[in-house]
């Protein structure tokens, strides 16, 4: 449960499939175009909940409750041995064995 | 109430434009094809020192040229006797937001401010967003930021999530949307509702931003190293580094050949759902830097400022694995984490150096930030995970959304041409829409400017265009 004044994510759809651009391929024709936005919730409110927050520049907006407190996972991703290949290789070549 | 169908708020596009640019375009058409190019860019009625004043004012430029002498001698290596330009690069990283696009924000978040405009609303995927973020945190302006991101699984490109998160952290909101060139339609709607100034990638001040860059890299050049370079390097996309670096350079006196560089993503479809995460570079990359070359009014803007074509005088393509390659270079010789997208001009030039003299200077015109989601290791990671192939091998068998290969030695790190030829023809094509009859003088004129030709290639190009319709009807 999220409570009024929290920070949260909400998703809408802008677009249903059969209202999309006429200039889109196929793929994109046939799924809706979804809409992403964070702000402070209005209201108690839990996820899956339509629900309405205020963002940062002030604008109130509504949509599902899809994320309490959303945060960012992104990172260096997992382990490429390629690069560390192409490190060691990339040294050869200029200093040599040496190296 | 206003309708707010699709349909109905992009008819309303050139009023909103209008008041969120704070330009009248249509004093600059002609009614034909051309229209008053440098009339336009001349209406911010800004000098380059202002220009410079302002850049000062948001702590932006003066950014350093540094050598890189490994990269240079491991070129050397694979160049003829007496060949390997000593290669330089503008570290535009050095920017408050991490790239060369801090310069293209500051004067239009500058105009915006004096304009009285409350806020500013962009259009953004990239490091754009993150400088009009960060000038707007200087300038004390409300700032959107509209940027594809997902996939209708709601899967992120790390690189756009990490520029997300840049912009948030600087203060910004951020409207995440699914792919689809829509978000044009949201972004106009937004600008509809808030009355914000659009700070588009695309005006006269954005471009004019740019141009500080142009000059303070001749200017720079000539102190360190008593001379103009031989040949300058620009990643290109929307065209608009490319544009402002150029007519800085101009402005500064310096006449160097120009060379565009981007990454080949040929045969992947730029507004496909289901493609959108097999790319492995969301920008700097031929899915915008060939349209854009070949029609640059396609922006958010009734007339681009940014006019590549006018100002390249080759276009070369590498492939993801070549400028991945070149990103690691850059760590191991130089100690250097960069990029990877901003090293797309970097990896052109370890092949563009060895045509030229030892004591000649080639300069690769920026850099850029790199961090989670950003980094190569990242990006290769993402990709792995999304069933793309990651070898070691030849980088030319790669296809885009498929493989990825790193080359196995600095002699794959060849640039691929690109037809100049055909990409001026295929702009006059674009002009000339269904005419049958030659353009008049001045349109003539207009597009041998337009493609960086001369009139007599233009009506030879229309002539023989002409006639293939007569014969087709």
């Amino acid at each position: 449960m999220a409570n009024k004044g929290d920070w949260v994510q909400l998703q809408s759809t802008i677009l249903e499939p059969g209202f999309r651009a006429p200039q889109v391929p196929k793929d994109t024709a046939e799924v809706p175009l979804t809409q992403w936005v964070k702000g402070w919730l209005m209201h108690d409110a839990k996820v899956g909940d339509e629900a309405l927050v205020r963002t940062r520049t002030g604008r109130q907006v509504s949509g599902k409750l899809v994320q309490e407190a959303p945060s960012y996972s992104h990172s260096f991703g997992a382990f490429i041995p390629e690069l560390l290949q192409v490190q060691e290789g990339i040294k050869q070549a200029l200093w040599g064995e040496e190296q | 109430m206003k309708n707010t169908s699709y349909a109905a708020v992009l008819g309303r596009k050139n009023q909103i434009m209008k008041s969120a640019v704070g330009l009248d375009y249509s004093q600059f058409e002609s009614g034909s094809i051309g229209f008053d190019y440098e009339g336009m860019m001349a209406s911010t009625k800004l000098s380059m020192d202002q220009v410079m004043e302002v850049m000062q004012s948001f702590n932006v430029g003066n950014t350093p040229l540094i050598e890189l002498k490994n990269i240079t001698a491991l070129a050397r290596k694979y160049a003829a006797p007496g060949k390997g330009a000593r290669i330089l690069v503008k570290d535009e990283a050095c920017n408050p937001s991490g790239s060369f696009k801090a310069r293209r924000a500051a004067l239009s978040v500058h105009m915006a401010k004096q304009m009285g405009y409350k806020g500013v609303i962009t259009a953004t995927s990239g490091n754009y967003g993150a400088a009009v973020a960060s000038c707007c945190a200087k300038a004390g302006l409300k700032c959107i930021v509209v940027q594809e991101c997902y996939d209708s699984k709601g899967l992120g490109q790390p690189e756009i999530v990490e520029k997300a998160r840049k912009c948030e952290a600087l203060g910004a909101e951020v409207i995440q949307l699914s792919v689809g060139p829509e978000l044009f339609y949201v972004f106009l709607r937004l600008l509809e509702d808030t009355g914000y100034f659009n700070v588009s990638l695309y005006t006269p001040y954005a471009i004019q931003g740019v141009e500080s860059l142009g000059y303070e890299l001749a200017t720079q050049c000539r102190k360190q190293f008593g001379k103009d370079p031989a040949m300058v390097v620009a990643t290109n996309a929307g065209g608009g580094n490319l544009t402002g670096t150029a007519r800085g350079l101009q402005k500064a006196g310096c006449k160097v050949p120009l060379v565009a560089a981007s990454v080949d993503l040929k045969g992947l479809h730029m507004a496909s759902d289901t493609q959108f995460n097999r790319k492995s570079f969301t920008t700097g990359h031929t899915g915008f830097g060939m349209p854009f070359t070949t029609w640059p009014d396609r922006s958010d803007v009734p007339r681009s400022a940014a006019r590549p074509l006018r100002y390249m005088d080759r276009y070369v393509t590498l492939t993801q694995g070549q400028v991945f390659y070149m990103t690691e270079m850059l760590v191991v010789l130089e100690g250097m984490e960069r990029g990877p997208a901003g090293n797309t001009s970097l990896a052109a030039a370890f092949s563009l150096a060895q045509e030229l003299n030892q004591d000649d200077l080639l300069i690769v015109q920026e850099t850029e930030y790199t961090g989670a989601g950003k980094h190569q290791n990242a990006q290769l990671a993402f990709a792995r995970e999304n069933g793309i192939t990651i070898t070691i091998g030849d980088p030319k068998d790669q296809v885009p959304g498929e493989s990825i290969i790193l080359p196995q030695t600095p002699k794959q790190l060849t640039a691929t041409e690109v037809d100049l030829t055909h990409l001026r023809q295929s702009l006059i094509r674009g002009a000339l829409g269904d005419a049958t009859t030659m353009p008049i003088e001045n349109d003539l004129r207009f597009l041998a400017g337009e493609t960086g030709s001369d009139l007599n290639f233009v009506r030879t190009t229309i002539t023989r265009l002409l006639e293939e319709r007569h014969e087709t009807n």
